[in-house]
């Protein structure tokens, strides 16, 4: 039996080397092909009629001019009348035509009327909200009130992050087609290829195993594409109704960013208590958050730091707003700014540098404070903190300040359950199969990896095919599960597959298969090395059936385990003249156990301070009071950043010992949580005043300037 | 987006009689980075498109000694880019090539920059021009202002003008050459551009079968000009304010001046107050002040947008500097 554990560093030949995308020339290429590319033959358009209104009663729906069209070929009645819409741009009707245009003249000739009712947006004020807003939730730790009288200075502030949405670049959708009456042929962007089938066997009282479910490729998903939507189920119901024909259903962009992904809010109000040496002792807080409906829940405050004694009140207001769904790191960037922004306000507060405030607090962290110690100086060396550290407010003249913040973080990220299937050829060349997707993870590279390492062969001898939910069932990629669940299936697989191979080669060798190893593309013998057969000699024994072997995780071994940390600093420029806020540098320092591959794990940082540059500054999912509809449903006003705005990022993975050896662990998430925080912090130390909410517009960069009495119409 | 007729004239004669009396009938096509997009949005779906790509007498640019000829198919990019505009011009070459992104400076042309409709996301979301509820009454002051107007905007229109050209053509002294069925209309630029008093207006002074054929720039022989613009993203953003001035220094003090801003009333906003508060002024930091405090005296909040005064002040600050630098940025 196999010895399930990662090779030790100078064994490895491919595993923690940077190594790059191999799907990467296809997708800038253009070869690779997204749900959004699959066009099937006879194909049909599938459009859907989208509530006008954030809250109606539906009176009536007049389909039949639809249905006259020519090429109109299926309509279905989503909300029946009687039923309640509940937010703008809820799902109506559907209609599936021969081409777009015909699709989009028979939504528009369908008729609805609607009895508005009173609805409500508005999720940064409780008091402002009547009856949506829940009562509130309290929670207390130790004795808070004693605590706050015993510290020797508090400090009060309000921090808040506005709701956003998750505005994937390739829009939610599919194309579902009936053959036969019985299965269902499904392309789909998700997240999860594995679990779609099972989530649509109901609702189309169709046997899982009757749906086919298939994806390449993604174009982003951040935990917002787990499940068939009511527009897939719709678009098989349009099939079937079709005669089975393929409809296809994607969003178009303001559906995309009305309905198909929110990131809640979160606003919070927070004293802290401490000794003046900087020990933080007390923390209260009063915060509030929507989801959509079901109100939302609190972000996990205080964050990372426990803080011994807590008093904390919630409240959860109800919004007629597309329902939240999990975004990269749910709740913990709101969390995280609550949090390292009440510190940071307490350490200037103390006049102290937090980063000395950080460390006098970071045995609060528990079990990982010695990570957070190690990655903290390393992140203050790459960004010269000591240097360039200056106390609250840029003394320098000129309308340009510059400023400094830091943050911390945490994540789980244990791999989920995964199975595959690893298969040795008798001519050498190996495959690897398994019901995964590649959401960014850059999983079928590392898939490729783990297996050639184990069986020390060049990485073009491992072929992967994911993507399909005819292979062994994996995982869905969230909670950054994927990268340890499917590295250590493989690697388990491939252990086992390595060891039948063994027991074919070993008698050949005059060996015991427990005698045999494999190395650089070879099989030898490890008590007398001068005893081997290459790879394709040893293969060339096992006959004509294929070795195929199923790995499993979890299993035995410790492959992967849950937990890490990161540290995160920032430099940045304000002009406060016109509060403007440009991004100098990024530095992340990241710990995820055992990196599977260098470059990807860096890419996976790069991407997620790309995304928090953007949730810092401009993104925000503006609703308007009165008629309850998003404004900014596209790509001009909801603003994303661009290349030009990102600044420097400079990306540092701990690893090697004390991280090598808990196994790997994921990534997607955690480097995510900290930029909002660090370029707040930043932002504060740039200009001597909190900007309280995200995104770091002008507006309220201006807005806390003047409340300060500051610059703001200061001359030049 | 709406079916549509297409049609694609070989003379500009063609390409009016093409168009119709009223605005649904049809519409010029050119860069189309606005019209495709409101057809697509179904904001405005005309009943025909009009190409306007192949009349060759609309391109170019020809930089004579006494004016500039810009034709209204150049693309911004070319403008940006074109030596004798950079040399005499700086001012329109910086205002261009600060719009958008490479693949709108491309494809958008001059006449589009001109005649692009307003981005107010009401209008954009189909509530109209003069966006209303369905009580008749206007979204905006008791809605999400935050990027609408500051001056101009007693209403019924509150957008602002999303021309970043016009203001520094219009600090220039330029006409806008028209051409319908009755021929050409020469029009000074200024007052190409009016705020709309009622669902029936529109923000130009163009007739529905007319199209926009050249603008022509006076020589800046002598003249300090500068572009300034402030936006958050680097690029592909909508500016939140721009002013673009054109100054004569005689002596040592302004004789002569053109303060206008862009993006912060439903037209381009020129301001006699600051130019008033720097004729006879040298150009200086006190100087520079005063005027930019002039430019938003009379600008108002309306309630989401109070930060937008300020950003107009030290647009119009800036640019006056920058002109007293000579235009260096």
């Amino acid at each position: 039996m196999a010895d399930y554990k990662w090779p030790e560093a100078e064994k490895r030949t491919h595993l923690g080397k940077s190594i790059s995308r191999i799907d990467g020339a296809d997708k800038v290429s253009g070869r690779a092909k997204y749900t959004y590319d699959i066009n099937r033959p006879g194909m049909l358009y599938g459009k859907v009629v989208r509530s006008k209104y954030a809250r109606a009663k539906i009176v009536s729906i007049d389909t039949s001019a639809a249905e006259k069209m020519a090429g109109v070929k299926a309509v279905h009645v989503i909300i029946e009348p009687g039923s309640e819409i509940r937010w703008a741009g809820e799902e109506i009707v559907a209609v599936a035509a021969v081409d777009e245009p015909t699709a989009e003249d028979a939504a528009r000739a369908i008729k609805i009327k609607y009895e508005k009712l009173a609805h409500n947006v508005i999720d940064t004020d409780p008091k402002a909200v009547g009856d949506n807003a829940r009562p509130p939730s309290e929670q207390t730790v130790g004795d808070a009130d004693k605590a706050f009288k015993e510290a020797e200075v508090t400090v009060e502030g309000f921090y808040g992050l506005t709701s956003i949405t998750h505005c994937c670049l390739e829009s939610h959708g599919s194309i579902t087609e009936w053959e036969g009456d019985k299965n269902l042929l499904v392309h789909i962007s998700t997240q999860a290829v594995s679990q779609i089938a099972g989530q649509l066997a109901g609702p189309l009282e169709t046997p899982a195993g009757n749906i086919r479910v298939k994806q390449d490729h993604i174009g982003g998903g951040f935990g917002s594409k787990f499940g068939p939507d009511r527009w897939d189920i719709t678009g098989a119901r349009l099939s079937k109704k079709a005669g089975g024909k393929p409809v296809k259903i994607m969003l178009e962009r303001d559906a995309e960013l009305m309905v198909a992904g929110m990131r809640p809010p979160a606003y919070a109000r927070v004293k802290l208590g401490a000794m003046k040496d900087g020990r933080v002792v007390a923390w209260e807080s009063e915060s509030w958050s929507s989801g959509g409906l079901g109100g939302g829940g609190s972000p996990p405050i205080p964050y990372v730091f426990v803080v011994p004694n807590q008093k904390r009140k919630h409240t959860a207001i109800a919004t007629n707003v597309g329902s939240a769904r999990a975004w990269r790191a749910p709740a913990h960037p709101q969390a995280c700014l609550i949090t390292m922004g009440a510190l940071e306000d307490l350490a200037a507060k103390l006049n102290m540098d937090p980063y000395d405030l950080f460390l006098k607090n970071i045995d609060l962290t528990g079990a990982r404070a010695d990570v957070y110690r190690e990655e903290m100086k390393i992140a203050a060396d790459l960004i010269g903190w000591k240097a360039k550290w200056h106390p609250r407010g840029d003394k320098n003249a000129g309308p340009v300040k510059r400023g400094l913040g830091l943050s911390i973080h945490t994540w789980g990220g244990g791999g989920h359950a995964s199975d595959c299937d690893i298969t040795i050829q008798p001519d050498g060349s190996v495959e690897v199969k398994m019901g995964t997707q590649d959401l960014g993870v850059g999983t079928r590279t590392a898939l490729r990896i783990v297996a050639a390492d184990t069986f020390a062969i060049p990485l073009d001898s491992v072929n992967v095919l994911i993507g399909d939910n005819r292979y062994p069932a994996s995982g869905g990629s969230g909670g950054s599960t994927t990268i340890g669940g499917i590295s250590a299936s493989t690697r388990r697989g491939s252990l086992d597959a390595l060891d039948a191979l063994f027991a074919k080669v070993a008698p050949s060798l005059g060996a015991q298969p427990a005698d045999l190893e494999a190395f650089q593309g070879t099989i030898r013998v490890k008590s007398d090395p001068s005893k081997s057969v290459t790879w394709k000699q040893a293969c060339a024994k096992i006959g004509a059936t294929p070795i195929t072997v199923r790995g499993k995780n979890p299993g035995p071994g410790t492959l992967t385990s849950s937990g890490v940390g990161g540290v995160q600093m920032a430099d940045v420029s304000v002009d406060v003249e016109t509060g403007i806020v440009k991004i100098n540098k990024i530095v992340a320092v990241q710990d995820c156990g055992l990196v599977v591959n260098k470059k990807l794990a860096e890419s996976q940082c790069y991407g997620a301070l790309i995304m928090g540059v953007a949730y810092s500054l401009y993104e925000e999912k503006v609703m308007d009071v009165k008629t309850g509809r998003m404004l900014n449903p596209n790509m001009e006003f909801y603003k994303l950043a661009g290349i030009a705005d990102i600044g420097e990022l400079v990306v540092h993975m701990m690893t090697g010992k004390g991280y090598d050896e808990r196994g790997v662990i994921g990534l997607g998430e955690p480097p995510v949580v900290s930029p909002g925080a660090v370029i707040s912090n930043a932002v504060a130390n740039a200009i001597g005043v909190r900007v309280p909410t995200l995104p770091l517009t002008p507006d309220r960069v201006l807005e806390a300037l003047e409340k300060k009495g500051g610059t703001n119409n200061a001359s030049i | 987006m709406r079916a549509f007729e297409y049609a694609s004239p070989a003379t500009k004669d063609q390409a009016v009689q093409l168009l119709g009396k009223a605005w649904d009938d049809a519409a010029p096509l050119a860069g189309g980075t606005d019209l495709l997009a409101l057809m697509k949005d179904d904001i405005f779906s005309p009943k025909r498109l009009v190409n306007i790509k192949e009349l060759k007498e609309l391109r170019g640019i020809v930089a004579g000694p006494r004016q500039l000829r810009i034709g209204a198919l150049t693309t911004i990019q070319e403008l940006a880019d074109h030596p004798q505009v950079r040399q005499r011009y700086p001012a329109i070459a910086h205002a261009a090539e600060e719009i958008a992104g490479p693949q709108i400076r491309n494809m958008g042309t001059i006449g589009g920059n001109l005649c692009q409709r307003p981005r107010c996301w009401y209008y954009r979301a189909g509530f109209g021009l003069l966006p209303k509820d369905e009580a008749g009454e206007s979204l905006v002051p008791s809605g999400d202002n935050r990027y609408h107007a500051i001056l101009g905007n007693g209403g019924p229109a509150y957008f602002v003008s999303p021309s970043s050209l016009a203001p520094v053509l219009i600090a220039l002294g330029s006409t806008v050459r028209l051409y319908g069925p009755e021929g050409k209309r020469d029009l000074a630029l200024e007052k190409f551009f009016r705020i709309p008093q009622s669902d029936a207006d529109r923000e130009h002074d163009l007739r529905s079968n007319e199209i926009v054929t050249d603008i022509i720039v006076p020589a800046a022989t002598g003249l300090k000009t500068a572009f300034y613009e402030i936006r958050q993203k680097e690029a592909m953003d909508w500016p939140l304010a721009l002013a673009a001035v054109a100054l004569r220094v005689e002596a040592g003090k302004v004789s002569s001046a053109r303060v206008l801003m862009g993006h912060v009333a439903p037209i381009p906003w020129r301001s006699e107050e600051a130019e008033q508060a720097l004729i006879g002024k040298a150009i200086s930091e006190e100087a520079a002040q005063s005027a930019a405090d002039a430019a938003v005296s009379k600008a108002t909040s309306l309630g989401r947008n109070r930060y937008k005064i300020q950003l107009a002040r030290v647009a119009v600050k800036r640019a006056i500097l920058q002109a007293g630098r000579g235009g260096v940025r």
